[in-house]
């Protein structure tokens, strides 16, 4: 057993976190926070160039063939750097959804294309309320598409969407959908994170093309996926609010001594660091569930998911505190943390549904069942 | 104690009603503020201005100040009803609340008479609006850290210097302004207080943004500023003293206003209705009952808490623990129960069409609550406050209390 990044890994870390932090500042968020503006095309090229678009792409489409482990380090760069990409939806879940279930004709129309980022996708679940694959009423009837989808992030800027819908029996599935074709329109929505885009899609008979196989009990399989790769970039987006809020509580003082030495502050930002270090250890068993396609990935994506959620609110709320005035500011950085946090909640939904889902997983003890009966 | 009416108090409440329905609109849930103190258009400020001189004029604006002041000469319980029944109107957002609640019982307890009959009038008319000049960049919570420098010339002080985080200093006339006259004292013996002009030459305003984008406060620039004594309030040297009169009000202002301000615990109720949860109505969910229970009981106990304050008042005495316990509790509270809302929005989880939506209002919230917990001392001084005023625990060692201002490093 090994409960780390391995050397590997952490040279993978190394190189995007160089290209990260080279193309993404404070400044260049607050530019992007005041524009409204959620792509960065010059970041989105570097990143195709060195092939971090590509990660887990099979080598046959142009990709690196890496694992889920290998993206969870990628994903908890983009956290922490904020990174005003359409990097999530399309790499935690429609990339993974057309590698496991699309046909050769799919993947070659999508994969090498994604992987040069000429092509950009992304993925229509919710409908306003919850991620759970019985919940969708958009409908597929003779390969055409009809519903409104909400919200869903990068949809202004994608061509493609991947769009749960149910068919004519009334099974869940996934379907490929062309969003410049005639009979879909994207709008935009007001998101807690003007640089992370929303929107919703109404779509009106669009031409569908299902990825067969992919059904309810797949799609949850997908969402716990994305849980836990969502729940790295959480762990890197609480992190830095972590950082910049020692960094603060060291430089700022009051009463004649660092406002990091009074205990309030001090346990406060002990706290955001046990909190973040509890939701790490969830997404490491998570990371390697998933990569190892292992039978409790339900249970480690819900614990994941729960426990990042926590730390990461906790820590960009109280990031805001710790810098006092300062931090209440727009232009100050806590409240970049906080915005991002909130997409990454509306990204899969916040606790109340993912408590459920690990309810659901909970594997009761055969004593219990036993007393029970 | 009595929760009801007393029948002269009953008669009170029906003549406010009376008055009310005259001059003002029921509320009918479609409008709301998303600050109840701060004016955040030009508009928002003359509606201000005009409802409180309409108030004014009626005689409701100042219902527990003495008569000789144009006041009502009411009492507290006056003040709790006249709230309630004003709670229940559109009316525009309250900007008086730093001229009637800080600036007003500071200068009625330190004022000259000649500053007392000329300026408690207009607080009450809405003619002066007031601003308080105290924070600055580096002295917020260890506010006898300020650097502003007043140096006498002849009858005037000339002030150099900057303040920061001054709420409605755009649209103020006045404001109160703290300022070190002696540095080769310790910190908190060399402080004075001054009522300022604003559109005086040497004071310059920029507006400062906040996290929910709007801005409703600002930097203040001090540029050889010349201020005359006869308009020092208080005096010399004893600024400090001064300033606890009006940072103690503070406290309390905001948890009596707070408290009615702002989204409601009920709200939750039909917002939890209308969205879904794990394939039910959310309101079904027992989790989700309980905690809009628990929000709902700590906002009530926080608007008890601010009656409590208004009786302690009444009785002359200083409302320490309520104020303290009030301030505390308001702007977590309101961060909680916000971000709870926006959850239940599920997947959309704070997304939504408009700002002026449900989902927005909550968002406003949300992000207008991280200010509640640090304007007026933050949650970690006002737990000083509890533990070492109230529970008697020994203060924070404090290494700079007795060393002259000006030998600090
Ligand atoms: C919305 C808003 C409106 C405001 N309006 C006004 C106004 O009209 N006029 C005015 O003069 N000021 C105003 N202020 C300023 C406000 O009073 C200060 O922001 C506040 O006192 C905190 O000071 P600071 O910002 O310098 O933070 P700091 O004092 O630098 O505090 C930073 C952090 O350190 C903590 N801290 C500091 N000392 C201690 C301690 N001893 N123990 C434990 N923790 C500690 C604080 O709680 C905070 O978390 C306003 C502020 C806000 C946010």
């Amino acid at each position: 057993m090994n409960f780390d990044f391995s050397d590997d890994q952490e040279e993978i870390r190394h190189a995007v976190a160089r290209l990260l932090d080279g193309h993404t500042s404070f400044e260049k968020s607050h530019e992007m926070l005041d524009e409204s503006a959620g792509f960065d095309r010059d970041l989105w090229a570097k990143m195709a160039e060195g092939g971090w678009l590509a990660v887990t792409i099979p080598e046959d489409y142009g990709g690196a063939g890496m694992g889920a482990v290998e993206l969870a380090v990628l994903a908890q760069e983009i956290g922490r750097t904020l990174a005003p990409i359409p990097f999530g939806a399309a790499q935690y879940l429609a990339i993974p959804a057309l590698v496991a279930y699309g046909n050769a004709d799919q993947k070659s129309a999508l994969l090498p294309n994604l992987a040069t980022g000429q092509k950009i996708i992304t993925v229509a679940l919710a409908e306003g309320a919850g991620f759970a694959p019985g919940d969708v009423s958009a409908k597929v009837v003779g390969g055409k598409i009809s519903g409104v989808k909400s919200p869903v992030s990068d949809a202004d800027v994608a061509d493609v969407a991947i769009v749960a819908a149910q068919d004519e029996t009334g099974a869940s599935g996934l379907y490929v959908v062309d969003l410049k074709a005639k009979g879909a329109s994207v709008e935009p929505l007001d998101a807690m994170d003007p640089t992370r885009p929303q929107s919703r899609i109404t779509l009106n008979d669009v031409a569908a093309d299902q990825l067969v196989g992919a059904d309810g009990s797949a799609i949850n399989r997908l969402i716990d996926g994305a849980a836990v790769l969502v729940a790295f970039e959480q762990l890197g987006v609480a992190a830095h609010a972590l950082d910049i809020s020692t960094k603060y509580a060291l430089e700022r003082t009051a009463f004649g001594r660092p406002i990091g030495g009074f205990q309030a502050l001090k346990h406060r930002m002990a706290d955001m660091f046990a909190k973040i270090e509890l939701a790490r250890s969830n997404a490491f068993f998570g990371a390697w569930a998933l990569a190892e396609d292992d039978e409790r990935l339900p249970e480690a994506a819900a614990c994941a998911r729960l426990t990042a959620l926590d730390a990461c609110q906790f820590a960009c709320e109280e990031s805001i505190q710790i810098h006092g005035g300062i931090g209440y500011t727009w232009v100050a950085n806590p409240h970049l943390f906080l915005r991002r946090g909130w997409h990454l909640k509306a990204m899969l939904g916040p606790s109340t549904i993912w408590s459920e889902r690990l309810l659901g997983a909970l594997k009761t003890p055969e004593t219990l069942t036993k007393k029970a009966g | 104690m009595d929760f009801s009416d007393t029948p002269e108090e009953a008669a009170f409440r029906k003549d406010a009603r009376k008055w009310l329905d005259a001059n003002a609109t029921p509320r009918d849930g479609s409008e709301k503020l998303q600050d109840a103190f701060m004016a955040n258009t030009p508009e928002e400020v003359t509606a201000s201005q005009a409802w409180q001189k309409r108030k004014a004029d009626g005689g409701w604006a100042g219902i527990t100040w003495p008569r000789e002041h144009g006041g009502r000469g009411g009492n507290e319980m006056q003040q709790i009803i006249w709230n309630q029944e004003e709670g229940n109107f559109k009316v525009p957002p309250n900007i008086f609340v730093v001229s009637s609640g800080l600036v007003a019982p500071t200068l009625i307890a330190h004022g000259t008479e000649a500053q007392k009959t000329e300026i408690l009038p207009t607080l009450l008319s809405g003619k002066g609006v007031w601003c308080q000049l105290f924070s600055e960049p580096s002295a917020g919570s260890d506010l006898a850290g300020i650097r502003t420098r007043a140096r006498r010339n002849g009858d005037d002080w000339v002030i150099n210097g900057q303040k920061i985080w001054t709420s409605g200093a755009h649209y103020s006339g006045y404001g109160i302004l703290l300022v070190r006259t002696d540095p080769d004292v310790p910190k908190h013996k060399g402080l004075t207080m001054f009522i300022v002009k604003m559109d005086s030459p040497g004071i310059e305003a920029r507006r400062i943004k906040q996290i929910s984008g709007h801005s409703s406060f600002n930097e203040v620039f001090l540029d050889d500023l010349r201020i005359p004594d006869s308009d020092r309030l208080g005096p010399l040297n004893q600024g400090w003293r001064v300033a606890m009169t009006t940072l103690t009000n503070e406290r309390y202002t905001l948890a009596i206003g707070r408290s009615v301000g702002g989204m409601r615990a009920e709200e939750l109720i039909p917002l939890a209705a209308s969205v879904s949860l794990n394939g039910c109505p959310a309101i079904e969910d027992n989790q989700v009952r309980a905690k809009i229970a628990e929000f709902a009981s700590r906002q009530r106990g926080m608007e008890f808490t601010s009656y409590r304050i208004m009786t302690a008042l009444s009785r002359d005495k200083e409302p320490m623990i309520e104020g303290s316990i009030g301030k505390l509790l308001l702007g977590k509270l309101r961060q909680e129960m916000a971000g709870f809302a926006l959850e239940l929005t599920g997947g959309a989880a704070g997304i939504g069409d408009s700002p002026t939506d449900q989902t927005g209002l909550w968002r406003g919230d949300y992000l207008t609550a991280p200010g509640n917990r640090i304007s007026g001392g933050s949650d970690e001084i006002q737990r000083n406050i509890i533990a070492e005023r109230i529970l008697g625990m020994p203060p924070e060692v404090r290494l700079d209390k007795d060393i002259a201002f000006s030998d600090l490093k």
